[in-house]
């Protein structure tokens, strides 16, 4: 038997999909600014934000993910010109369902980030991580079926 | 009632003969009194065996996905509610529009039957509607109730009696007000509750979840060739007993999935066999909808292109979900 | 994971920028004990000519089948890995780089949570390697040849400077000349040189350059294909006078008997024959029958033209001719018009014909307009004493009638009107009512400002409500928001400086082209900023006023822009896609049409196909993508219910595997 260890105060885990063109590169230019968030957000590139699955939401908090952010080229400056339209709407859609099941809304977040804000970059994750901890660790999307 | 069904059946017939078409595709009487299969006939003297009743509430749209990649053409009675589907369908380049000839049938409304139980009418025989009011024939005696109290949930919320697609429409021949009660109150009741309360809402009708797939099978917006649930590749097949969260996340998907393409059917919480509402999830989408980006009904026109293919540049941004806006 | 991948992992120092703050042996020591990870290693500078020597030993020592590079930003050096694994032989999208440097050594402070997170970055790279596919990306060839489709002032510049780089260029061009609304013009601002004398050599030039074909009294009919190889069919109407003969004598002409047709290049202010060229310097110089004012195709008497025409050019039963061709590029041209100002009732338009447009101004200040410029009146050809113009008449105006946006060229017309009418007639009255003055240009505030300063145009900055034709006068009715009064003035004449909006042609050419346009459809850049006169659909490109309102100098420049992108294009022998594209599983398409809705290239279209689905065959409609097309952006994966499309190199399993190990505790 282990020996019973002091419990670490909450960190989160949160998992922020970043498209290729404007959010990655604003989360390389927070870095290359020297500016801090904490360690525990965990970026994934894709394409375009609208490359983003509602399936891919619901697998990382189902995987114990506390919160996911979706970050993409500000709407009308898309790279690929139309995708994160198409984000906009799913994602309203999505969040919307997930708060009428009564998952706390604020583990969900769109926000729109350019290549240039790396500071916004950077003050958006320092906002969210605070959100998340606040809100503490996410047992309804991992656990809901109450199984007694 | 026997009026339309001899109509309906005359007209086939005529069909039939006439070469126009070779098959029907209708209801036909189950094992219980209120079973009303899904069914095709094929040769004219068979045609007996059709049933058109107030059990007949199977849409029958669907089945022409099949059905019209056979040779020939079949008939097919289509209920107003059942064109919507139809022509979800057709947008979709589901169905052969031109292996099937559609016959608009009339109708006013189907029974629940999970509501007659409900009231303690058991061992059912066969119904009489006088137009207000059920006269329910069961084993144990004759019972009464007005027709609202037995219809089902979607025909208190009839989306018309006008068909949105049809080659040609048997009328009614009496007058029938449908019921035009807000297809939005339950879900706006959820709304309005608190998260938790919600939560739990959820939590208790999820939970009866056995992931028989009725739902998505009857489904006709839910119509893929192979779904995502079954495709090893999608990473989220076949986990029902795996984690709890497998059930939420099937349904949760499969309302995005049939998001802006639902029609509003009901069919999928009239077969589940747990009784799980699961039209309140495709009505929270389609409130939504019509909330965030204008009025629209799935299936009404063919050629409408769909919400979530379709954008504006000024769309709400999905923060105002958090803002109350959804609310 | 069960993929027999042989993995290598090289963790880079990057000096001290990493290593300062992740432990990189600890990261190196950590994904050698992921599954498939044969080696792992770590170097000072992996970009180096060492680190990648370091990586090509290990791809050959190892057979390594894939390799991730735990380093800087993969916008940064993922190129340079790719070329490094391909000089080893292996497929250069087997690599995979996970950013330990922007996004964890310069972000966090703390040497262990550093670490850590180097860690999981580094297994989900591993994870999403483990299902890596070698890709290879696609060749097309290039037709060297180039379609531009409008004949104004932007097509003709983009055909001559395509032309000049030694390309075949076609001019698809659907009135009988080209020339466009350039041709219609007086002078030009802010030079005030003469429109024609600047244009008409031009035209000239296009004409006779032997690599520019011109598709005059034609139009574009439909387009397939994609970027380096369209085919277009040009649908070439019957002109009814044979170019190959006609000498351009212009006799058919002065006989022609039906004499009462308005002139649509004079705008309705002068008449022209049945058989016409549109204006004297028109190319090419050979007429076109109206079938509509003939007398010979309305009642079969007549033929005088024919009788007359030595040359035997012409021939009534000439048919629309269908040209088909291939193409490399496609430039839309299509241009603008000014907007019908028949709903703008309070200004009289319809009522009076002293109410011009600014265009209509233009005809008859023309010294080869209708009344050889000499400005007289429409109704009673007298001179105008008092003239007043009214700017944004349906600019930025968001009732219906109107157009939102600016339409930017009047405010200096407007003043160019003014000034020119003021130099000449200088006992003239001319007064503008404006909202704002909008002069942003080299030298145009300046000659903005002689208006107002040397030729004493009054400027009155306020809208007029209404103009009332009474008595010969029109009785303009109009506020003075800068004197806070209302303001009447009897004018002889009123030009109205109406928006412009898109050619009516624009809109089906680029549903053909599929190709976006926005709301006042103008077409849609395919970056607003750094990419303006590219069309998100690959190979279409945008000159001139259908991208959105420009004067003649911004249209040359956005025409030679253009050109210098499709010769950039038709330079290539082949063209190399990006192989990281949308692919369909045809066993499990539904041929919905759900994904096509969503492409923003329309790289996607249908084809019925027999399907061996387990043994059943059967013919079935399934979504095909045009690799050469597709952008990857991957909007399609998402609309697709089946989940039958997906995008290689960023594929369902491979994200959805990078979420459990960044998730994995």
């Amino acid at each position: 038997m282990q020996a019973v260890t002091e419990k670490k105060p909450f960190t989160p885990l949160i998992v922020a999909f970043c498209c290729n063109w404007c959010s990655y590169a604003g989360a390389d230019l927070a870095g290359t600014s020297r500016l801090s968030y904490p360690a525990n957000v965990k970026i994934i590139r894709v394409p375009c934000s609208c490359r983003v699955n509602p399936l891919f939401i619901l697998r990382a908090f189902q995987r114990g993910a506390d919160g996911v952010i979706l970050c993409g080229c500000h709407p009308g400056d898309c790279h690929y010109s139309t995708g994160n339209y198409y984000t906009r709407r799913r994602m309203t859609l999505l969040f919307s369902m997930l708060d009428y099941l009564g998952i706390e809304r604020e583990r969900t977040r769109v926000e729109w980030v350019s290549a240039a804000e790396g500071t916004k970059f950077a003050a958006t994750m320092n906002d969210f991580v605070q959100t998340i901890t606040e809100l503490g660790e996410n047992v309804k999307l991992g656990d809901l079926r109450c199984k007694q | 009632m026997q009026a339309i069904v001899d109509q309906i059946k005359a007209k086939a017939q005529e069909l039939l003969a006439a070469g126009t078409v070779d098959r029907v595709l209708g209801w036909e009487a189950g094992e219980l009194a209120y079973d009303r299969t899904p069914a095709v006939f094929g040769p004219a003297e068979a045609l007996d065996g059709l049933k058109y009743d107030l059990f007949c509430a199977a849409n029958l749209s669907k089945y022409l996905i099949a059905e019209t990649k056979k040779e020939g053409k079949v008939l097919a009675l289509l209920k107003p509610c059942d064109t919507y589907s139809f022509n979800q369908l057709l947008h979709e380049h589901r169905i052969r529009r031109e292996g099937v000839y559609v016959l608009g049938i009339p109708c006013r409304g189907k029974i629940d039957v999970r509501k007659l139980a409900a009231m303690g009418m058991e061992g059912i025989t066969g119904v009489e509607d006088d137009g207000t009011t059920l006269t329910v024939h069961t084993l144990y005696g004759d019972h009464t109730c007005s027709r609202e109290e037995a219809l089902l949930e979607r025909c208190l919320c009839c989306k018309g009696k006008e068909h949105k697609a049809f080659d040609e429409v048997i009328a009614d021949p009496e007058p029938y007000t449908e019921p035009d009660r807000d297809r939005f109150s339950m879900v706006s009741k959820l709304e309005a509750m608190a998260p938790q309360e919600r939560f739990a809402f959820w939590q208790g009708e999820l939970s009866k979840c056995i992931r028989c797939n009725a739902c998505r099978n009857v489904c006709p917006a839910c119509s893929c060739l192979n779904c995502v649930f079954d495709n090893p590749a999608s990473g989220v097949s076949g986990k029902a007993n795996v984690d709890p969260f497998e059930e939420q996340l099937f349904h949760i998907i499969r309302a995005f999935h049939v998001a802006g393409r639902c029609t509003d059917c009901g069919e999928c919480s009239r077969v589940c066999p747990q009784g799980i509402p699961l039209h309140l999830l495709n009505r929270k989408f389609i409130q939504d909808i019509n909330r965030f980006y204008g009025e629209y009904q799935a299936g009404a026109d063919p050629d409408a292109r769909g919400p979530l293919t379709s954008y504006t540049t000024g769309d709400v941004e999905p923060s105002v979900v958090s803002k109350g806006g959804a609310k | 994971m069960s993929s027999l991948q042989k993995i290598g992992v090289f963790v880079c120092w990057c000096g001290s920028n990493i290593a300062a703050t992740v432990d990189v042996k600890a990261v190196a020591e950590a994904a050698s004990h992921e599954p498939g990870v044969v080696f792992a290693t770590d170097y000072q500078y992996m970009c180096s000519e060492g680190g990648q020597a370091r990586i090509r030993e290990a791809i050959r020592e190892y057979g390594l089948t894939g390799i991730v590079i735990c380093s800087c930003s993969p916008r940064m050096h993922e190129a340079t890995f790719r070329k490094t694994a391909q000089a080893a032989g292996l497929n250069p999208y087997m690599v995979e780089i996970a950013n330990i440097r922007e996004q964890c050594s310069w972000i966090h402070r703390d040497m262990a949570e550093g670490t850590e997170k180097a860690i999981i970055l580094a297994k989900a790279a591993i994870a999403k390697l483990h299902l890596n596919t070698p890709l290879k990306a696609g060749e097309s060839p290039v037709v060297k040849r180039a379609l531009v489709i409008g004949g104004g002032i932007a097509g003709i510049q983009t055909a001559l400077d395509i032309a000049d780089a030694g390309y075949e260029v076609d001019i698809v061009e659907k009135t009988p000349t080209i020339g466009g609304k350039m041709a219609q013009l007086d002078k030009t601002f802010p030079t005030l040189d003469c429109a024609a004398c600047i244009l008409t050599p031009k035209m000239v030039e296009a004409a006779q350059n032997e690599k520019i074909h011109l598709y005059t009294w034609s139009e574009v009919q439909s387009v397939k294909g994609f970027v380096g190889n369209f085919t277009v069919e040009i649908r070439k109407k019957a002109r009814y006078v044979d170019e190959t003969k006609c000498t351009g004598c212009g006799l058919c002409m002065e006989k022609c008997p039906s004499r009462k047709t308005k002139s649509e290049f004079n705008l309705g202010l002068s008449n022209r024959t049945a058989i016409y060229i549109p204006f004297a310097q028109a190319i090419p110089n050979v007429p076109v029958i109206d079938t509509e004012a003939c007398l010979k195709f309305k009642t079969g008497k007549c033929g005088i033209c024919q009788k007359n025409c030595a040359a035997g050019a012409i021939d009534y039963e000439q048919k629309d001719e269908i040209i088909t061709q291939q193409y490399g590029a496609i430039v839309a041209a299509t241009g603008f018009n000014p907007i019908s100002l028949e709903r703008y009732d309070e200004f009289a338009y319809s009522q009076s014909p002293d109410v011009i447009t600014s265009l209509e101004l233009e005809r008859l200040m023309n010294a080869a307009g209708p009344t050889k410029g000499v400005l007289l009146r429409p109704s009673d050809h007298e001179h105008p004493k008092t003239i007043v113009f009214v700017q944004c008449v349906g600019s930025r105006d968001t009732t219906d009638c109107g157009k939102p946006y600016c339409s930017k060229i009047c405010c200096m017309y407007t003043a160019k009107h003014a000034m020119m009418i003021r130099e000449k007639y200088p006992d003239t009255d001319v007064h503008v009512f404006y909202i704002d003055v909008r002069t942003p240009g080299k030298n145009f505030d300046e000659f903005y400002r002689r208006a107002v300063e040397q030729y004493g145009v009054d400027y009155i900055k306020g809208m007029v409500g209404k103009v009332v034709p009474h008595d010969g006068k029109l009785l303009v009715q109009g506020s003075d928001l800068i004197g806070g009064e209302q303001i009447k003035i009897d004018a002889d004449l009123v030009v109205l400086a109406a928006a412009i909006e898109p050619d009516k042609s624009a809109r089906p050419l680029a549903t053909m082209l599929t190709a976006s346009m926005d709301t006042n459809d103008f077409f849609t850049e395919a970056h607003p900023k750094l990419r303006p006169v590219e069309s998100p659909t690959a190979g279409v490109f945008l000159s001139g006023v259908c991208q959105g309102p420009k004067d003649i100098p911004e249209t040359v420049a956005q025409a030679g822009a253009a050109a210098a992108k499709v010769i950039g294009l038709l330079a290539k022998d082949k063209l190399v896609g990006n192989p990281c594209v949308a692919h369909s599983n045809e066993l499990m398409c539904n041929g919905c049409a759900t994904c096509e809705n969503v492409c923003p290239y329309g790289a996607i279209g249908y084809i019925d196909k027999e399907i061996n689905d387990h043994g059943r065959r059967e013919v079935r409609r399934i979504a095909l993508v045009n690799e050469a097309v597709c952008q990857g952006c991957g909007a399609c994966t998402v609309a697709c219910p089946s989940g039958a499309m997906d995008l290689k190199g960023f594929s369902n399993q491979q994200i959805m595997a990078e979420v459990d190990a960044i998730c994995k505790p």
